[in-house]
């Protein structure tokens, strides 16, 4: 494991470049492949809003694949997280336009764990239309 | 109606193993739409000191969602999946998931909650390669609605 960034350059509140995701329903068609999610609450608008969903929304595993992207990206070896948790609070809907929808994750180093296992613990915020899509968004990343 | 307190704590047998493809960690890598080296390049893997290519830390879901299937499709517990929504999820990892594991995963229910007429449950998947070491443990959290509520 050889993250690039180093356990003594950061600090508690060190931020991490923030990223933004955009989401189209064909993102989530190649998703559902992808992963085998076939639930159609992810790619059938009417499906979706006949269990009360206001439109298809995204996988919540593809929102938390995304938001840790900030973190890999950042160590620059995803082998470097030894824990990463979320909680789904708000579905990212996705409107069947050019557009779609977009993830924006921030995050930054909410402590520094365990000097000999060079870990910090990372806070993550992901929104979509202004809305917290993850709570409780963590990871603890060893650093080099 | 509430789930059976009693089945905390059961586990159910490991899975058959799954063999862990180079095209499948590229499929989904290309799927979240992230280009790092390390998913696709056996060579940038190797230079991080990984023996072969790695999954984003997300892929070992797909695997131990199926295996969580025992559970939820348990006809002794009587989950009503209809009303199933995913929670909470987090991943303890050892080592990352990389080409050629032959992973195996075994399910235990660690938790039956039942909270203003929702079932929550806690599955924990502990996945092992072919060698019988630990590579990473899933802890998915399943909330069945009550009857009657949307969204």
């Amino acid at each position: 494991m050889t993250a690039k960034i180093s356990y003594d350059d950061v600090e508690a509140g060190t931020e991490l470049p923030a990223q933004t995701f955009p989401v189209t329903r064909a993102t989530l068609v190649r998703y559902a492949g992808a992963s085998g999610d076939f639930n159609p609450i992810h790619w059938n608008e009417k499906f979706a809003k006949e269990v009360g969903l206001p439109d298809v929304i995204a996988h919540g595993m593809f929102t938390m694949a995304e938001a840790v992207r900030v973190v890999t990206d950042w160590t620059g070896d995803p082998g470097a997280v030894v824990e990463y948790g979320v909680r789904f609070t708000k579905p990212v809907v996705v409107p069947n336009d050019d557009e779609g929808a977009v993830i924006e994750v921030s995050a930054k180093v909410a402590a520094k764990l365990d000097d000999q296992a060079r870990t910090v613990r990372v806070d993550l915020t992901a929104t979509s239309a202004g809305q917290k899509v993850l709570g409780m968004s963590r990871a603890v990343v060893r650093l080099a | 109606m509430a789930l059976d307190q009693s089945f905390v704590g059961r586990s159910y047998p490991a899975t058959a193993p799954y063999e862990v493809g180079r095209e499948k960690i590229r499929e989904f890598a290309e799927a979240i739409g992230d280009p790092a080296p390390a998913y696709t390049d056996a060579e940038a893997a190797r230079a991080l000191g990984h023996p072969d290519v790695i999954a984003p830390p997300t892929f070992v879901f797909s695997i131990t969602f199926r295996a969580a299937g025992q559970v939820v499709e348990d006809p002794q517990l009587g989950l009503d999946y209809s009303r199933v929504v995913h929670g909470d999820q987090k991943f303890v990892y050892t080592r990352p998931v990389r080409a050629g594991d032959r992973l195996t995963v075994t399910s235990t229910i660690e938790a039956i909650k039942s909270m203003a007429g929702n079932d929550i449950l806690d599955i924990r998947g502990e996945v092992h390669d072919e060698a019988g070491e630990h590579v990473v443990t899933a802890f998915t959290k399943l909330v069945a609605r009550a009857a009657g509520q949307e969204g």
